[in-house]
């Protein structure tokens, strides 16, 4: 058998068990797989369980472990990077617990903590580099690092008390339209959770909208009188909490 | 004109791991160089890449991969390499290292480092991926010897024997692991002095140091939770009598004591070679 076939061989052993691998093994090749075969998969769940912490706390021990098994058995990795394992463990937990959004959402959170930990690095701007803008033309340049869902459940909260090893809340719907962002400012992932018109105005921004064009979407929500200060409040709370690193005027 | 050559460098030294990120920046660590896994800097920013550049301003740094996957028969990745070649130009390292492993093929990664057969056939596709890989780093690069839990039926060659040509074909250097050497012998039943005896001393830049478990059905493991073992250590102590200037330093990656412990290690380390070159 030539490498490329043996390393064929070996990668279905690992993924599926398939046998072809046995009879290229000098000796007895059952122990000696074996010792593959669970390295394989105890790296993955290592992996797992360091990226996704409050999930683990929420779902304990046994139910983390049957979760994160399911999902490597059906997602061999691919990336070079163990960094990468994980993204879609989201998609799999909302398989197993259709009932129970928070648990996948608290997947999100936990993975875009972790990606906006080590992500691309941006120095944001002060509350100067906003003097003398052209309001009507300038466009908001948001952190790389800045990643956005609507959530449903009171999953932030869980997970802040998780996090501070305090007993944390049942889990419970949200009556209001919400979602969360998640950025870095300096070295420190940071998450919020903001209204749905903050929701829309960051997206416009992301997305290279002109902040005229992002008043006027907030202006369509609400009594006109108040988009001015609520746009304000916005882009103060953007400002503040460093997601804005450059204004251009185009 | 990329370098040809990897100076010697005879020091002792200690792999950076995150309970210990404090110790390193406070400077004052009595190593000679630190050793840090390259995939964890190869990251697009954050905290790593500042932790690693302010270590880099204290202690010289040599860089040791997992992901290279020097023995995959579908070819090594450019990506992944270019990706390094960036770190390393920040880092501007003492080299690079990486495993004679394979970790992946078409797409799959298994992150671990899996064993290769000790082929022509695994040989020329070795010699090509290390050939492609200095030609990218600019640089020769040192290749580790792996722990193994199995051998091939269709083996040509002992590992040492395999080594050797490696290096004769392609210029590379050794990074020699005595835990590994110990635990793969005793594994596959074969003379781990015959090993040190049967590997090119002049290409040999680094060794490691590291503990081991026996998983309790007749094999070693390689695991890198305990101090190292005294039989390890006797083995280090025949490998300083072969191998002059060389850095050695100790591996824990699991279970990972205090500091002190590990420079604990590294003085008996330093203790060993001292009295083998008083001896020689």
């Amino acid at each position: 058998m030539n490498l490329l076939a043996l390393q064929r061989s070996m990668r279905e052993y690992l993924i599926r068990g398939a046998d072809e691998i046995r009879a290229q093994i000098h000796g007895d090749p059952s122990p000696r797989l074996a010792v593959y075969h669970h390295a394989y998969r105890a790296q993955l769940l290592d992996c797992l369980r360091d990226t996704f912490e409050r999930v683990w706390a929420w779902l304990g021990d046994a139910g983390f472990e049957a979760a994160a098994r399911r999902h490597i058995e059906s997602h061999p990795p691919h990336s070079w990077t163990l960094n990468d394992y994980g993204d879609e463990f989201d998609r799999t937990l909302s398989e197993l617990y259709p009932d129970d959004r928070e648990v996948a959402e608290l997947a999100w959170l936990d993975w875009s903590l972790r990606r906006a930990f080590d992500g691309h690095d941006a120095t944001p701007v002060t509350a100067d580099a906003l003097s003398g803008i052209d309001w009507d033309h300038a466009i908001l340049c948001i952190v790389p690092t800045l990643r956005m869902r609507l959530i449903s459940t009171n999953c932030a909260a869980i997970w802040t008390a998780l996090s501070k090893k305090n007993a944390p809340p049942a889990a419970a719907r949200l009556h209001a339209p919400t979602a969360l962002r998640v950025w870095r400012k300096d070295f420190s992932p940071h998450f919020r959770a903001v209204d749905s018109i903050e929701q829309q105005a960051l997206s416009m921004a992301c997305d290279g909208a002109s902040f005229a064009a992002i008043c006027s979407v907030i202006a369509a929500r609400m009594e006109s009188s108040r988009a001015p200060e609520v746009a304000g409040a916005l882009l103060a709370g953007w400002l503040q909490d460093g997601l804005i690193i450059a204004v251009e005027n185009r | 004109m990329p370098a040809t050559s990897v100076a010697s460098f005879a020091g002792f030294g200690l792999g950076l791991r995150p309970p210990h990120y404090r110790d390193f920046l406070r400077g004052d660590v009595p190593v000679d160089f630190v050793e840090v896994i390259s995939e964890n800097f190869m990251v697009k920013g954050g905290r790593p890449l500042n932790i690693l550049a302010a270590i880099r301003d204290r202690y010289p740094i040599v860089m040791h991969g997992v992901s290279m996957s020097i023995g995959s028969a579908d070819g090594i990745k450019l990506d992944y390499l270019l990706r390094l070649k960036g770190l390393v130009d920040r880092v501007q390292p003492l080299w690079v290292s990486d495993h004679l492993c394979w970790t992946g093929i078409e797409g799959f990664n298994s992150h671990d480092l899996l064993p290769l057969p000790y082929t022509e056939d695994a040989m020329r596709v070795v010699c090509a991926n290390i050939l492609l890989a200095q030609d990218v780093l600019e640089r020769p690069l040192l290749l580790e010897n792996p722990s193994t839990y199995m051998s091939f039926a269709d083996d040509e060659m002992s590992e040492w024997a395999f080594l050797s040509e490696m290096c004769h074909r392609t210029g590379c250097y050794l990074l020699l692991d005595v835990n590994n050497i110990y635990v793969s012998a005793s594994n596959h039943a074969f003379d781990p002095l015959a090993y040190l005896a049967g590997v090119p001393a002049e290409r040999v830049r680094q060794i490691h140091l590291a503990g081991h478990s026996d998983n309790g059905r007749g094999l070693l493991i390689d695991t890198h939770d305990h101090p190292v073992s005294d039989p390890v250590w006797l083995l280090y102590r025949a490998a300083c009598a072969r191998f002059s200037r060389v850095a050695t330093m100790i591996e824990r990656d699991d279970d990972i004591p205090p500091l002190s412990d590990l420079l604990t290690e590294l003085d008996l380390a330093r203790a060993l070679t001292a009295a083998w070159q008083r001896a020689a």
